[in-house]
Order: C-alpha cells, then structure tokens, then sequence
C-alpha cells in the first residue's frame, strides 16, 4: 500500500503542524556525509536516516517511504523545541552503528539496522523526551515516525480503519458498515 | 509549543475601575454570565488558569494520543498551584477532573448535554431519598432552550423518555454509528429503546464553528472546535467590552456584614490585587468555590464566607460510572471518531429509594486506538501490523452514569496542613459514595451484560461497584434551598448570608440526577445573569 503525500499531509496535522507549514524547508542531498562529532546532523543527514530506520518500523506492505517521511520530516524539523531531540536522536543511532558495526546507520543492511535500535533499547523503552537515551530515541524517532504512520490514511488502513485518531478524516467513516 | 504558564507575563492585569460585576472563573458557567452581562454593565472576569493559544490545539490533541503524557499534561494541569488532597473512603483524582483557563473544563470535556428529567426535581417526593430542589423542572425550559442555543447542540426528538421539549434542537443529531445498528438488534430483542444523544458538538456548521471533521480525540481536546468549549462565549463577552483577566488567582474575599467588597487576587509577577464590583458571580465550580468560601474566612465568619449554614463544602456529588465490554467476531468499526450517537434513558425514571436513576451509552470508541496502540509495545514493522490488526476492530462496549446521593460525610474542604505555591491550603475532595450509587451500578451492571449476551459477544470487561470512577461532575458543595439552615444559596442561587454574592455552578444542585450536568450549569447560568442584571437596576 502506497504512502501519499496527502498521508504525510494529514500526519502532520495529527502531530500538530499545519499544511501550510509542510515543505517550507525542503532537504537537501540524502547522501551527505555523517554528522562532525558533537553537532547535530544536518536536515538531509536525518532524513536519510530517518527513511533507514522507517524502513525497518514500517511493514512491509508500505511503499513510498522515502517521499512520506521528507515531507513529514521538514515539517517536524521547523518545530521550535521538537528539532533538536530528533537530531539528537538520530545522531545518537548512528554513532552506536559507528561504534558497534563500523559503518553509518544507512549502510547498514535491514537486519543489522534493526538490531542497532534493539541494542539500543529502543524496543523496550517507553517513550519519554526527557528520559534515558533509549527513552528519547523511542520518542523523537521511533514513535515520531509510528505515529505519523499509523495517524495518516494509509497507515489507518492497513490496520482497518480510515479516519485513524488524530486525522480529521469527517464524520462518514463511523457510520459505515465493514466494506 | 511554549507553556502557556511561561506566556503572557506583560499582559495588564490590574483591576477594573467600576466594576459593576466580578465573575470568578471562566468556564462555561462564568463564560456565560458574562456574556449575558457584558453589553450593560461592566464585567470584569478573573480566571486562575491561563488564557491558550487556539493555535496549540493540534500539539496538545499528539499528547493527548501519545503514551508519554497523562491526561493532565494535556491542558498543563498539576504542579504546585493544582495541588490537592483526597482524604475520603474513595481517593478522588482531582487534576483529572478539571482545567483551569479561558474554557475552563469544556476545553477537555465530552459534551454531552442532556436535561435532568422531572423527577430529578424533586428526588425527596418521587423517589423517597434526597431532597427535593426549590424550583422544579418547570422553572427552566427557556433557560434550557436558550443554553442549547448558545452551546449549539445537536439532537433528535426520537428519545421518549426524555421530558418535554419546546421547539427542536439548534441542529440535526449526529447520525448513529455502525456500532449502534449491532446494537440495534440485541436491543430490540431484549425490548430496550435506543435513541440519539444530545452533542454540544457541530453536526453543521455553528455560530461561526465549523462542523466536527473527526479528530477523535474529543476528550481531552477538539482541534477543530467543533465541540464547544466556553472560550466561545468568554471571547463573546470581551468583544462587548468585558475585561479578562487570566492568571488572576483570586484568594480572598474582602466582606462586610452582609456583602461582598472585593475580590483579591494575585497575578504572574506576585502582586496582589483588588478588585472591587457591585456584585458577585463565583463561577469557578464545585471545588474551588468551597475552597475560596474556606479562605475567605473572618472574625465575622469564622466558618467561611457564606457559611452560616455550616453546609458549605458538604454533599459533594459526582456520577459513577459503570460499564460492560466485550468482543464479537465480526468488526465493529470503532474509534473513527470520539463522541456517542445513541444512548438508552428508558431505565432512568424507575428509580427509587434503592435504585438511583441511570442512563446507558453505546460506545463508539470501544477497545484500543490503533495509534495509541502503535506506539507502545516491543515490536514493529509486519510483527506490529499484526498486532495491531489483531487487537483492534471487533470490541464492544456499553456505559452508564449513575446517580449519587448527596452526603453529608462527601465534602470539599481545607487540607489542615498543606497548602500551594502562594500558600493558600488546598482543597479536600473528602469523598464518599453510599450503597445506594453501587446498587445501581450492578443493576446497570446486569443490564449491559444481557445486551452483550443477546449481541453475542464474549464479556471481557466489567466496570463494577468495586472498580467504578468518577465522571468528573463536581456536585452539591453549595446546595440551593429555601431554608437558610440547610442550604447555601437561595432558589435564584444567591447566597443567603451574601446580599451581592451568586454562585453558577453544579455546586448549588440539591441532587445529582444522572444526566451529565453542563446543560443544567448553563442554564442556571444564564438564569443567574438574569437575576444579577434585575438586581443592578
């Protein structure tokens, strides 16, 4: 089932940024190099990043990650005091795949990119912004992306349901039988 | 989004030179009064809670979904100045149960805006327990069609055992959900009518509000504003020239004999205020009003203010809840939206002296949200789906608010030694049930297990006497009565002891009855105005 920018769109209204706020600040080239040590990566650095690790939350039923998760990305990026925590997070991935599997987070294949947010305790962790590190990366990451998934259309679909909690999907949907 | 306790320090708060009316809180009782008000005399209100930004809807309804926040996060409930203490048989969760700020508690509540029937009037006489009120149901109607008018609900006339109505709802009901026609067939085998549920919700477009679009997430938060909320009619009011004060805690009432002279009250930047009016309107519901009664104690009245009585504070009230839940094997559509459609009031006028009145709802949010679900748990991707998948889509459920008994061992008071962040004692929710409401709840109990049974569902949840809840309904602490030895307000809610002091609150019900109480609150508010606006001219 394909992601659509109408599902980045109503995903960004459930987490709280308008539509006219989305792709007012575009990223750039995903194949930049990792962050300098002790600054936060750059927009297009959290992007590609980003996409690895939704290719790993996201079943594998979806297509069109990569564009679902810029256009939901640049938008969640210009929230003033929410930014910082998913570079933070994001960093925080890839240096553990740095230091653990020698490569960047990207490089990694499917499996090991998995086992990086595992080792990490991501899967574990209840998510908290001002937590443990696993805690954060839950929240900033892991559950960021859960979310703009599972409130869009597409994602409520998958489960069985079109107007998911938090997408403004009208007031048809509850009066209709199973189709 | 910025704590709204971090904004608006600049803002003018100073008092308002001759006040005509002071309303204390800004809900949808003070919301309304003032508004009522606001065109003839001039109002100032004061509001503990701060004034929200419209704009952080959508960031407060992602907490209000999201697992690291509780539902007192979403509207910045807690912390020092909320504090509080649960004494009673039955801890009461106070910070749950409220907002303060411009909307007060309708920011957060689920709108649901029924009228007590007629035999909630007068409890003593037809059901043998409780005391009847002053006035009867006869007293209200346009005060009720006029507190529809302005909320903006959305109902049918097909519900027969309501009591009788005027004219029409302002709109058309909310269309029953796929749900309610599964529970359509039980019920009629079982011989039970279901009928459509007054929504202070748009079903249309509303006074200048759009219709609901399906958030989901009514309660805690509407971030369409479709639901109403009494920033509405605050905003309404300040249009026609009333001055709101938010972040104005008011602390103290300055008093002589017979009246009230000003209320003082403390802002962001820790100066203390005075407001002076010609009258009165406490506005700040059935905790709080106690509360600032206690605190504004004096050689005079060395019980708090109102108090000659001794009933200030006492006969606390709330609605229990009691509900049935269960799994069919077939998909029951729920959570695409957050409010019901139908409801069943046939059992609500067999009460007596054993069986309280209550109601039955149908859910439409049985069972998890799939988001809400998403997010926690140790797996993702196919594992996750499949989760998802399985424990979303076929859960039923059916609720009931029940009616409890005002008591005098149920009380709001004064902790004796805790106090807040200005270092004012916090209040005391002392709450205790009675057999009477657990009674009730096993017989809603019986009821809604025989529904699930004839739907053929398999009963995983039961809501009894010993797991019940509050429904948030804050009842009886300033009761109205003609006799100044047993009650506290008079029948045009003023109080007895205070010549320019009214109270708009579910404080001043004698009962509960068993209908969620915001219409009722609305139109004692606007019959407030009413006697305010006479005693001005």
């Amino acid at each position: 089932m394909e992601l659509s920018r109408r599902d980045a769109v109503a995903a960004l209204a459930a987490l709280g940024i308008g539509a006219g706020a989305v792709g007012i600040s575009q990223v750039g080239d995903s194949g930049s190099e990792g962050p300098p040590e002790a600054e936060l990566p750059d927009d297009a650095h959290v992007e590609a990043v980003a996409v690895a690790v939704a290719e790993v939350l996201y079943p594998s039923a979806v297509t069109g990650v990569d564009e679902f998760v810029s256009e939901f990305l640049s938008a969640r990026l210009s929230r003033e005091g929410h930014s910082d925590g998913v570079r933070e997070a994001v960093a925080t991935v890839d240096d553990h795949a740095q230091q653990w599997h020698g490569e960047q987070y990207v490089n990694l294949d499917d499996n090991t990119r998995d086992r990086v947010l595992r080792e990490l305790g991501t899967d574990t962790a209840e998510e908290d912004p001002e937590g443990t590190v696993a805690e954060r990366v839950r929240y900033y990451l892991v559950n960021d992306l859960l979310l703009a998934l599972y409130a869009s259309p597409t994602g409520g679909e998958l489960v069985g349901i079109e107007n998911p909690q938090g997408h403004p999907g009208g007031t048809d949907t509850y009066q209709r039988g199973p189709q | 989004m910025t704590e709204s306790a971090n904004r608006g320090q600049e803002r003018d708060r100073s008092p308002v030179p001759n006040a005509d009316v002071c309303v204390i809180g800004a809900g949808p009782a003070g919301g309304l009064v003032a508004d009522s008000l606001a065109d003839e005399h001039e109002v100032v209100v004061l509001e503990a809670g701060p004034r929200f930004d419209e704009a952080d809807r959508l960031e407060r309804q992602e907490r209000a979904i999201r697992p690291a926040y509780d539902r007192p996060d979403v509207w910045e409930m807690g912390g020092e100045r909320d504090a509080h203490a649960a004494s009673g048989e039955w801890f009461y969760p106070l910070n749950h149960a409220r907002v303060k700020g411009i909307g007060g508690s309708t920011l957060h509540w689920q709108g649901m805006v029924m009228r007590l029937h007629e035999a909630d009037f007068n409890s003593g006489t037809e059901r043998g327990v409780g005391p009847d009120w002053p006035i009867d149901y006869a007293d209200l109607p346009p005060y009720y069609v006029a507190a529809e008018r302005e909320l903006g609900v959305a109902g049918g006339a097909d519900n027969p055992f309501a009591p009788p109505r005027e004219q029409p709802h302002p709109m058309p009901a909310f269309r029953p959900s796929y749900s309610d026609s599964l529970f359509a067939e039980a019920c009629n085998e079982l011989g039970i009518a279901m009928h459509s549920v007054p929504n202070a919700r748009n079903s249309e477009p509303y006074d200048g509000r759009s219709e609901c679009v399906g958030y989901g997430t009514c309660q805690p938060v509407c971030p369409s504003g479709a639901k109403y909320d009494a920033t509405v009619h605050v905003e309404s009011a300040a249009e026609q020239g009333a001055t709101v004060i938010d972040r104005a805690r008011v602390e103290q009432l300055a008093h002589d004999a017979d009246s009230i002279r000003a209320a003082t009250y403390t802002t962001p930047d820790g100066a203390r205020h005075r407001q002076e009016a010609d009258a009165f309107v406490l506005a700040c519901g059935g905790v709080e009003i106690p509360r600032l009664l206690f605190m504004s104690d004096s050689d005079q009245f060395p019980d708090g203010l109102a108090n000659e009585s001794g009933l200030v504070g006492k006969y606390f009230m709330d609605h229990l809840f009691a509900g049935v839940g269960g799994i069919l094997d077939e998909p029951t559509r729920q959570n695409h939206v957050g409010f019901l459609t139908s409801e069943s009031h046939q059992f609500y006028d067999d009460a007596g002296e054993d069986i309280g009145p209550f109601k039955l709802e149908f859910f439409n949010y049985a069972g998890p949200s799939p988001v809400e679900l998403a997010l926690t748990g140790e797996d993702w991707g196919d594992d996750l789906l499949e989760r998802l998948r399985s424990e979303y889509g076929n859960h039923v459920a059916v609720g009931a608010l029940v009616e409890q008994l005002p008591r005098e061992d149920s009380y709001v008071g004064l902790a004796p030694e805790r106090t807040d962040d200005r270092g004012n004692r916090v209040p005391d929710v002392h709450w205790h049930v009675g057999d009477r409401a657990l009674r009730t709840i096993e017989r809603a109990n019986e009821i809604q297990r025989s529904i699930l049974e004839e739907l053929g569902a398999e009963v995983t949840w039961t809501v009894g006497p010993d797991e019940t809840g509050p429904a948030y309904h804050h009842m009886g602490t300033t009761r109205m009565g003609t006799d100044p030895a047993d009650s506290v307000v008079d029948p045009a809610c003023r109080t007895h002891d205070l010549e320019n002091c009214w109270i708009a609150s579910s404080s001043v019900f004698p009962t509960g009855g068993a209908m969620n109480p915001t219409l009722t609150i609305a139109a004692l508010a606007l019959r407030v105005a009413d006697a305010v606006d006479a005693a001005l001219r």
